[in-house]
């Protein structure tokens, strides 16, 4: 019979609420902290107070016998698990066996050593704070630059040069742009240690199911699957005997893209205790234990011609690695070599990379994860020049922009950037911004002293990690799609989202393309037991490749659907639409309900085709993709105090095509959270002995409501070829994008009192000096090493 | 010690140790999970329930000090099924990312609104000043809270 049906309406960019809010907002969601089991104990770890010395001897009886303690361990007990694994891999790497815990010499404060099982979280602590270790404590090196140098303290004694690897990479003819060069600037820039600080500290819970000889494992964690595959190993268990899951997790930031210690460490005591154990790491250890980010100290220098085009880039990069390789730590360096063009038609580029041991908690993704470093750098760098040359920060950037009819276009670090227009964005923001007025308002304000400054980033990102061969254990996604007898949608994806929204924008997906409600369609992630293989949620990568992995499954079960459908009508030439294959010729049609249905009951099948309708694709991706876009800020500082107001945020980002606007803005915003956080207020401080000093919330300064300023968000769009969505990815975008324009709007202010550069945080200490010492002795180039 | 206290208008009576924090108390004898620890230093405000009104970070306070007192956790919020204005606002307006703030970060946007019902976006700030959120950039949840506000909320 022939029906009217209607097309629903398209979901995809629309501003959807999210589904997984309901039981965000209600305080019903399922974090590890909430999971219990019956018999279920409770783990402490006993760590070092040193940052370097070796365990003389190590008394646990008082600990072992202390009421209500089940087991302890030692990492004599636990020598032969592990090691924690390092995913990277550079030439010459230099890899220390890194125990789960260290059962001689320890080489950050923090390290595990012991592990005490309790009947409650109390009495795991009471009982840990029993165990008595004599230490000998060794010299210790916690700054990069000093470990590299000579007569450093070694932190591995087996490599007294304190250095894990050097990484050099070279493209086009560097050493004629620099001899050939009109003007050269050179600057050491900062990129200081970083504290991810998700919400949500870490945590496991294990359990051992002996007579299943199966091990289940809730951990939160952004890589459910590699978990899998690598703590297995490191148990010596077989993987199909693993049993991953991710809860709700409380935000990752990058430093839930690991295997730590303490994943095998439980998935160890839960096998040898034969009960339930769970480990919540506190706040403390979560800033001791769990990986910082950045820890950079670079050093630039950029060859240019008189009229402001940029023909040379050097680069040095001395990377602050910590005591340990985690997962990716070495890798991430190299991220930022890649990206030390910017968006720039440089063609003659050198790095060099130092990778440096130190006795602190190693470094490792976070949030932007190398790209923040680069596009710091040669933001930085390319006002510096602008300042030399006495051009408008705008101006230069344009004069050197990548243009479009280039694309894709060959970088000198070997990428082909899949697509872009520079200009769009950095227009768009000069609008926004009123930039010509706030100009003449600026040279107003400098007549009377007034310190305003207006700070522009143009930046471009690595995203949607990636293709394979460039990407450590895999960077291809999966996603399968079933429909039920019933007809109603389950969308299982490899990805692992912990607060970006994909269960609502893949729903908006598969809503799209397979014409049913959305409240038809359930997406479900995190769990080795129920979901296909997969690789994770990080490097803004979830919806260009998971997302993409998901469409590819969506078209092969489209294909079956109308397959079906023809055969059930019958028909030879059908359509589907809003959830009805339709005959084009009489449009008789059958619903999807009816087709699932039939294709479970199979009472009579198409010619070679199976019952069921279930699609599963694994979409490795050609190519990275490469969003970008221009933040503005407007900055006034006051000369008293020297603290910085933040007047104008702007934020214009391209990230390809929008599925969902509203968590778009929200991912942009908390992106520049992250990065006026790096600007203004985040450290992680180690003093001379390696003991972190902003250990706790109270020492490190984290952006609060009242410290931040209203962002204006706007969006141009330019689709990526790379994928079919045409999305570029925009987790990491705002932090990307931020942190040179916050410092270049601040040095902007400065720059009549000679001020050329700022290292981060800016704190208002560290402004007031500047701004004192120019009113002293009014020198050109101050700042230069701050 | 024996305590006696209503929790999300019903009694409970327990026999505690003196340190158990009232944070510990809610989430692992009472079973409500909602309120969540994200620093143990009263710092954060994940933990943010009301105790006899007034809003409290529950890490800072032991359970014996709650003692005959009156505690709303976030699943005390809803009535009937039907989400609180807050709640709701925070839906709307994507107030959340990953969530666990988000309990605490409710409970003191409603107490902003119980003590000024039509707060300034500085007064809505200050207000949110003892809460850490690290996902959001705070803009959705000073929108979440202007708009439960525009809707009579308190």
């Amino acid at each position: 019979m022939a029906t009217t049906i209607a097309k629903p309406e398209l979901l995809v960019g629309k501003r959807l609420r999210r589904r997984e809010d309901p039981r965000l907002i209600t305080g019903t969601a399922t974090y590890v902290d909430d999971i219990k089991m019956p018999g279920m104990l409770y783990a402490a770890l006993v760590r070092s107070p040193h940052a370097a010395a070796t365990i003389k001897s190590m008394d646990i009886s008082n600990a072992a016998s202390h009421p209500g303690v089940a087991a302890v361990f030692t990492g004599k007990d636990t020598e032969k698990v592990g090691p924690v694994p390092c995913g990277a891999s550079l030439p010459g790497l230099r890899v220390p066996h890194h125990y789960i815990l260290a059962p001689h010499r320890v080489y950050f404060v923090g390290h595990p050593v012991a592990v005490v099982v309790a009947t409650d979280r109390y009495v795991a602590k009471d009982a840990a704070d029993l165990i008595d270790i004599d230490w000998e404590v060794q010299e210790a090196v916690a700054d990069p630059e000093k470990a590299i140098a000579d007569g450093a303290a070694p932190v591995h004694p087996e490599w007294p040069d304190n250095k894990a690897f050097t990484y050099h990479q070279e493209g086009g003819d560097v050493d004629k742009a620099f001899a050939e060069a009109e003007v050269i600037v050179k600057q050491r820039i900062t990129s200081q240690r970083l504290i991810p600080t998700p919400m949500e500290t870490r945590g496991v819970v294990a359990e051992w199911r002996a007579a299943d000889r199966q091990l289940n494992l809730y951990s939160s964690t952004q890589i459910p699957h590699l978990m899998r595959t690598l703590v297995a190993q490191m148990l010596g268990l077989e993987e199909n005997r693993l049993r991953v899951v991710t809860p709700e997790v409380g935000g990752g930031f990058g430093c839930k893209l690991n295997v730590y210690a303490e994943e095998a460490l439980m998935g160890f005591v839960a096998m040898k205790i034969g009960k339930p154990v769970k480990w919540i790491e506190s706040r403390r250890e979560n800033f001791l234990c769990t990986i910082h980010g950045r820890g950079h100290v670079d050093y630039y220098e950029v060859a240019a011609k008189k009229d402001g085009t940029i023909t040379g880039i050097k680069l040095l990069i001395i990377q602050d690695l910590g005591a340990y390789h985690q997962l990716l730590t070495p890798a991430i360096p190299t991220l930022s070599v890649l990206m030390m063009p910017g968006l720039y038609k440089t063609a003659n580029v050198r790095a060099d990379i130092i990778g440096a041991f130190t006795n602190c908690v190693p470094t490792d993704a976070y949030r932007g994860a190398g790209r923040p470093e680069a596009t710091h750098g040669i933001e930085r760098m390319v006002d510096i020049l602008a300042a030399e040359l006495k051009m408008d920060p705008a101006e230069i950037r344009l004069k050197n922009f990548i243009q479009k009819e280039d694309f894709p276009f060959p970088t000198a670090t070997g990428l082909t950037y899949d697509t872009g227009d520079y200009s769009l964005p950095l227009k768009k923001a000069l609008d926004m911004a009123g930039y010509e007025t706030l100009r003449e308002e600026q040279s107003e304000k400098r007549k009377s002293g007034e310190l305003m400054g207006i700070g522009i980033s143009t930046y471009g990102e690595i995203c949607a990690f990636g293709p394979s061969p460039a990407t450590p254990a895999g960077g291809w996604e999966s996603a399968t799609v079933k429909i039920d007898p019933s007809g109603k949608v389950t969308v299982m994806t490899g990805t692992s989202p912990h607060g970006q929204g994909e269960e609502t924008t893949f729903a908006q997906i598969a809503a799209d393309e397979l014409g049913v409600d959305i409240d038809d369609i359930l997406v479900l992630h995190g769990d080795t037991a129920i979901v296909q293989y997969g690789i994770g949620t990080f490097g803004s990568r979830a919806t260009a490749v998971g997302g993409t992995a998901l469409y590819f499954a969506l078209q092969d079960l489209k294909a079956k659907i109308k397959k079906f459908g023809a055969f059930l009508i019958p028909s030879e030439d059908v359509t589907l639409s809003g959830g009805h294959v339709v005959c084009n010729k009489t449009g008789a049609s059958k619903t999807l309900q009816e087709i699932a249905g039939a294709t479970y009951r199979a009472m009579s099948l198409p010619a070679n085709t199976e019952p069921g309708l279930f699609a599963t694709h694994f979409w490795e991706p050609p190519n990275f993709t490469f969003p970008f876009g221009a933040h503005i800020v407007v900055s006034d500082i006051d000369r008293e105090t020297g603290e910085i107001k933040i007047r104008r945020y702007i934020a214009v980002d391209d990230c390809g095509n929008i599925l969902n606007p509203l968590i778009v803005d929200g991912q942009v915003h908390g992106g520049v959270a992250q990065g006026l956080g790096q600007a203004l207020w985040e450290e992680a401080v180690y003093d001379e002995s390696g003991q972190l000093v902003t250990g706790e919330m109270t020492d490190y300064v984290l952006p609060r409501a009242h410290m931040m300023p209203w962002i204006e968000s706007d969006h141009t769009v330019t689709p990526t070829p790379v994928n079919p969505l045409g999305v570029k990815g925009v987790g990491e975008a705002g932090t990307i994008g931020c942190s040179p324009a916050m410092v270049n709007s601040v040095v902007d202010a400065l720059s009549p009192l000679g001020v050329r550069h700022i290292d981060m945080p800016m704190t208002p200490e560290k402004i007031w000096r500047l701004i004192e010492a120019a009113s002293q002795k009014p020198v050109a180039r101050m700042g230069e090493r701050l | 010690m024996n305590i006696n206290l209503s929790i999300n208008g019903k009694t409970h009576s327990h026999d505690v140790e003196p340190r158990l924090l009232l944070i510990h108390y809610l989430r692992e004898v009472v079973g409500l999970t909602g309120p969540h620890v994200g620093c143990e230093t009263s710092l954060c405000g994940a933990c943010t329930v009301e105790v006899d009104g007034k809003a409290v970070k529950s890490c800072t306070m032991f359970a014996v000090q709650a003692d005959g007192s009156k505690v709303t956790t976030i699943e005390g919020l809803a009535v009937d099924g039907k989400l609180h204005a807050m709640q709701e606002a925070f839906w709307n307006e994507h107030g959340a990312q990953c969530g666990f703030c988000t309990p605490g970060m409710i409970m003191a946007s409603k107490q902003i609104l119980d003590r000024n019902p039509h707060p300034t976006d500085e007064e809505i700030r200050m207000g949110l000043e003892g809460n850490v959120c690290r996902c959001t950039g705070y803009q959705h949840i000073v929108n979440a809270v202007r708009a439960a506000a525009k809707a009579g909320a308190q």
